[in-house]
């Protein structure tokens, strides 16, 4: 589930949201990263209690969490929030069942009283359990390091910089049309340590970044008011992603807008955003009805994550999730019988953590599993799933596919979501080569309002901007367009995609699953794709 | 660390504000101590217990403000969190919309604290596991639910001499039971401040019960229905309505409040005027703290919606101050006036409609109408002549919770809710609305 309430919430709600138990901190300590040494010390404290008080297998992370927040209304920085959040999670397993416990008294006593209490829990769920966990093998790998390859680090970035950054960029809407605008910088460093009695020391250190905004435009005089948020992405990437580098700059079809790929031009994007909030409220309401459907990456990447990220998560196929996110359509049965089209024969689906840039690269999993890649989706097929170590043998893999992750050290691991994406058309094809083809269509780029049922069968999605297309070309904007579908259908009604030229990610910062609810960022790429007769509905109302 | 009491966070508070040198401080400190279990496939999957505590410092000289946030209490550590936020203050820009703390105000405190739930204990947890799960066995049914309790306490403290410390309980359970098949789905949601209030079960007895009936479901056309909403059922889509309450929005022209031309639509009759809701911190069913955490103000009992009249907006102290208005505490329950009636007497009065357990995944699709999009799920039934007569597939539905406020016919008994998309704390009845639009079928269950 994408979650979008932290729009709602102030600044300090939404440092909490994000890091439940932060502690504020000054930039110059950012930083200096807590020794390896030391880490490895408290880790084989905290192995050696847990193997002694009977545990057969025990992992233990030590994480470090640094975030900083800065919101902006108008031409106005709201708030600034540093936090920083540290401590050890213990997971272990005794007596065939899962035992965790965490502290935040990063002392050999703190972590060692957190193993055995992780052992005690476990004792007592094994009573109520059948049948005992199952580790898929995971060679122990020693002491190795992995780090997100970033340029500029967040943390030395003058926090006068940014604030003038988005400030240029809120002016910039403001000027261009917009009423409006509210911006944000969210800045995440995980310094994550792991080590298990495989014999494995992981330390890595991530960063992600997001800049989104909103830029709203109002009509008194009708009473109309329209938004258009950022073309930008969350990334896993340095300070350079704002870079926004000329050759990163995409054409959109037609040449309707300005797209980005690796680096993001905050400005010029926010300008436009200004310039298009004020042009919503003329366009033309939508004709429902039957259309060809042209997505652009920007938008393609909720219709993937919401429609075949969720659906192929291995613990809602089995059943771990039915009370809270659902079950899913994609059942084992289907995955066994090696024939379920789940797509045309364009549609191939990759799970992959290695990509650069993206949110979901990590060198180890939360379960000290390398990381990798591998299809769910084969020339239309399902032929795989997400599993992490302990659901691996349900579907005859001899490995984890290392999607174990948790949000904080406080949080148990469990299986997320790995990159997942859209492999871009073999054939050389650009997006407006892929236009001249449609009779009548819509263009949609950008995401807007999602939903999804709880077996992810039944979708709804919106956009940012919507385009008429009649007779291979692109016309005037649209308005009040979502169109509504069945996942099977609509991915076997994929007709055509662009090339690997204009393959590029988008993606979540927040997507929420479990119970308590644990955040996780994710990307999905894709090229420009078409789909041939959704159905669009018309989404004005009048109330009152 | 363990629960704080008032003697404790009063020392703690008064510490901060001497440490200080800023024009103003306002000092938080929150602490919970959180138990949980979650089960599915019929066995408990995790549970936990997690104790936090955490101290907020934030500060402004003039109009540049700091925040820190610690999780540590020891002399160095308070000291350290003044400096942070004091640092963080002289580094951020003016803010000209900063408003001061408020002064000195009494808090009438609200029963927010049960001794029971406060003494819940990880046996007690296993047995609200046990029974659902031992009765889906027998029956071939198959539970997965998620019971936790919280008991915690808030300070708020200020250098104007704003002071408040209360504790607060509450339990949220929550369980879906499908048949084996998977054709069948019940779930069932309770929510209480005081845990003798619930009764687990008869509420695993509830799901088991709507997932036998509603196996072999039939389709029907999507369109307009009569429908009768459980309470769960239009949580989310009141909880999205109500975030958009707020003044300044509606004064700007970008929300449904505005108005055409300008100004908001406070006093005007926008629902049907059976419909009246209000705010209550000391409402005895869902009482809340008494004071808004966000600005230090006082919450007030407050009609929100008086006979379908816009009855008041929230205004933020900048904005009130703006707009000549006062700025009180922004409500942190709503409370929906209803009838007597329970659903099966709803149920008994409706010739043709549509029974709704709960709705999913809500969005807003244009907040210009606060037209929202979401399923039904986990029990849809079809009625004809006061009967449920068979269960139905799930709907997709594109509504307004203005429009279904207009077009009520009949309300039910309130009953306490917490809302998977809500901040607040809601106390509504079921509803019976005419002409409910159902857009499209799902075959999800």
């Amino acid at each position: 589930m994408e979650r979008r309430a932290f729009l709602n919430m102030s600044g300090g709600a939404m440092a909490a949201m994000m890091m439940p138990f932060g502690r504020a901190i000054a930039a110059d300590e950012l930083v200096k990263p807590v020794e390896v040494k030391f880490k490895k010390m408290l880790a084989d404290t905290a192995l050696t209690a847990a193997t002694q008080a009977g545990a057969s297998y025990c992992d233990v992370r030590i994480g470090r969490y640094l975030n900083q927040f800065i919101t902006t209304r108008d031409l106005n920085i709201e708030n600034v929030t540093n936090t920083e959040s540290a401590g050890v999670g213990v997971r272990v397993i005794a007596n065939g069942a899962y035992g965790f416990a965490a502290t935040s008294d990063m002392s050999p006593d703190g972590v060692a009283g957190a193993a055995r209490q992780a052992v005690a829990i476990a004792k007592a769920n094994a009573k109520l359990q059948a049948a005992g966990v199952q580790l898929a093998p995971t060679p122990g790998v020693g002491e190795v390091s992995w780090a997100t390859p970033i340029r500029k680090d967040w943390r030395t970035v003058p926090i006068k910089e940014k604030a003038d950054l988005l400030i240029t960029a809120n002016k910039g809407a403001l000027e261009a049309g917009a009423s409006f605008i509210q911006s944000l910088l969210f800045q995440v460093n995980q310094q994550k340590y792991f080590a298990s009695t495989d014999g494995s020391y992981i330390d890595q250190d991530l960063h992600r970044l997001w800049v989104p905004f909103f830029a709203t435009a109002v009509d008194k005089s009708t009473g109309k008011f329209r938004s258009r948020s950022d073309l930008g992405t969350p990334v896993g990437m340095g300070y350079e992603y704002l870079d926004g580098r000329k050759e990163d700059k995409i054409k959109a079809a037609g040449g309707v807008a300005t797209l980005y790929n690796r680096t993001y031009d905050l400005v010029e994007d926010a300008k436009a955003a200004g310039r298009q909030a004020k042009e919503k409220l003329t366009a033309k309401s939508v004709e429902p009805g039957k259309y060809d459907l042209v997505l652009s990456p920007e938008h393609m990447w909720l219709t993937i994550h919401e429609s075949v990220g969720h659906p192929t998560e291995l613990d809602r196929v089995l059943g771990y999730e039915a009370n809270f996110a659902g079950t899913s359509f994609a059942t084992l049965d289907k995955q066994q019988s090696k024939k379920f089209k789940y797509g045309s024969d364009l549609v191939n689906i990759e799970a992959d953590k290695t990509i650069q840039g993206s949110l979901g690269a990590v060198g180890y999993d939360d379960e000290g599993v390398k990381c990798k890649k591998w299809d769910i989706i084969k020339d239309g097929i399902l032929v795989n799933y997400q599993a992490t170590r302990d659901q691996a043998a349900v579907i005859g893999e001899k490995e984890s596919h290392g999607c174990s992750y948790a949000d904080s050290w406080s949080n148990v691991q469990f299986q997320r979501m790995p990159n997942v994406s859209l492999k871009a058309g073999k054939k050389k094809l650009t997006p407006d080569e892929l236009v001249k083809d449609v009779k009548k269509g819509i263009y949609i780029v950008g995401a807007g309002s999602f939903s999804i049922d709880q077996q992810r069968y039944n979708f709804q999605f919106g956009g940012q901007m919507f385009y008429e297309i009649k007779d291979g070309k692109i016309g005037q904007m649209l308005e009040d367009v979502a169109y509504q579908s069945n996942t099977q259908e609509f991915w076997n009604a994929c007709t055509a995609m662009c090339d690997e030229r204009d393959w590029r990610m988008g993606g979540s910062f927040f997507d929420g699953k479990g119970q308590p609810m644990q955040v996780s960022a994710v990307s999905h790429g894709s090229s420009t794709s078409r789909f041939n007769g959704i159905n669009v509905i018309n989404t004005a109302r009048k109330i009152g | 660390m363990k629960i704080l009491n008032q003697e404790e966070t009063k020392r703690i508070s008064d510490k901060v504000m001497s440490l200080s040198k800023a024009d103003e401080c306002i000092v938080t400190i929150n602490g919970s101590r959180t138990g949980n279990i979650r089960y599915a496939r019929n066995a408990v999957s995790t549970a936990g217990l997690v104790e936090n505590t955490q101290l907020s410092v934030a500060v402004a000289f003039g109009k540049k403000q700091g925040t820190a946030v610690i999780n540590e209490f020891d002399d160095k550590s308070l000291a350290k969190a003044v400096q942070r936020a004091e640092e963080l203050a002289k580094l951020a820009p003016e803010n000209p919309e900063f408003m001061p703390t408020p002064d000195k105000q009494a808090f009438k405190g609200s029963d927010t604290f049960s001794k029971s739930t406060d003494a819940i204990n990880p046996e007690y947890r296993a047995q609200v596991a046990a029974y659902s799960i031992e009765a889906c066995k027998k029956k071939g049914l198959v539970a997965a639910g998620f019971f936790t309790d919280q008991s915690s306490f808030e300070t708020v403290a200020n250098s104007r001499g704003v002071f408040g410390h209360q504790s607060q309980t509450g339990i949220d359970f929550t369980c879906t039971v499908r048949t084996e098949d998977g054709r069948g789905s019940g779930w069932v949601r309770r929510d209480a401040q005081d845990v003798n209030r619930f009764d687990p079960r008869a509420a695993a007895e509830v799901a088991m019960e709507k997932a036998i009936r509603s196996a072999e479901a039939k389709a029907l056309e999507p369109g307009r229905y009569t429908v009768i909403l459980e309470p769960a059922a239009t949580s989310d889509l009141l909880a999205f309505m109500f975030n958009s309450f707020d003044a300044r929005s509606a004064d700007e022209g970008r929300s449904f409040l505005a108005k055409k031309g300008g100004g908001n639509r406070m006093g005007e009759k926008l629902f049907d005027e059976q419909v009246n809701v209000w705010a209550d911190p000391w409402d005895k069913d869902i009482p809340v703290l008494p004071w808004d955490n966000q600005t230090l103000l006082a919450r007030e009992r407050m009609d929100i919606i008086k006979n379908g009249k816009i009855a008041s907006m929230n205004y933020s102290p900048f904005w009130g101050k703006k707009q000549g208005q006062r700025a009180v505490g922004q409500p942190g329950n709503i409370i929906m006036s209803g009838g007597s009636k329970s659903t099966e007497e709803l149920i008994a009065s409706t010739k043709k409609g549509i029974l709704v357990t709960r709705t999913w995944y809500i969005r807003m699709v244009d907040p210009q109408t606060v037209l929202l999009t979401g399923l039904t799920r986990d029990g849809t039934f079809y009625i004809e002549n006061g009967k449920i007569k068979h269960p139905v597939k799930n709907f997709r539905f594109n509504e307004s919770p203005v429009t279904m406020l207009n077009n009520i016919e009949e309300l039910g008994r309130p009953e306490v809710l917490a809302g998977d998309e809500s901040q607040f704390q809601l106390l509504i009845p079921a509803m019976k609305v005419r002409d409910f639009n159902f857009t499209s079928l799902s075959d999800a269950v």
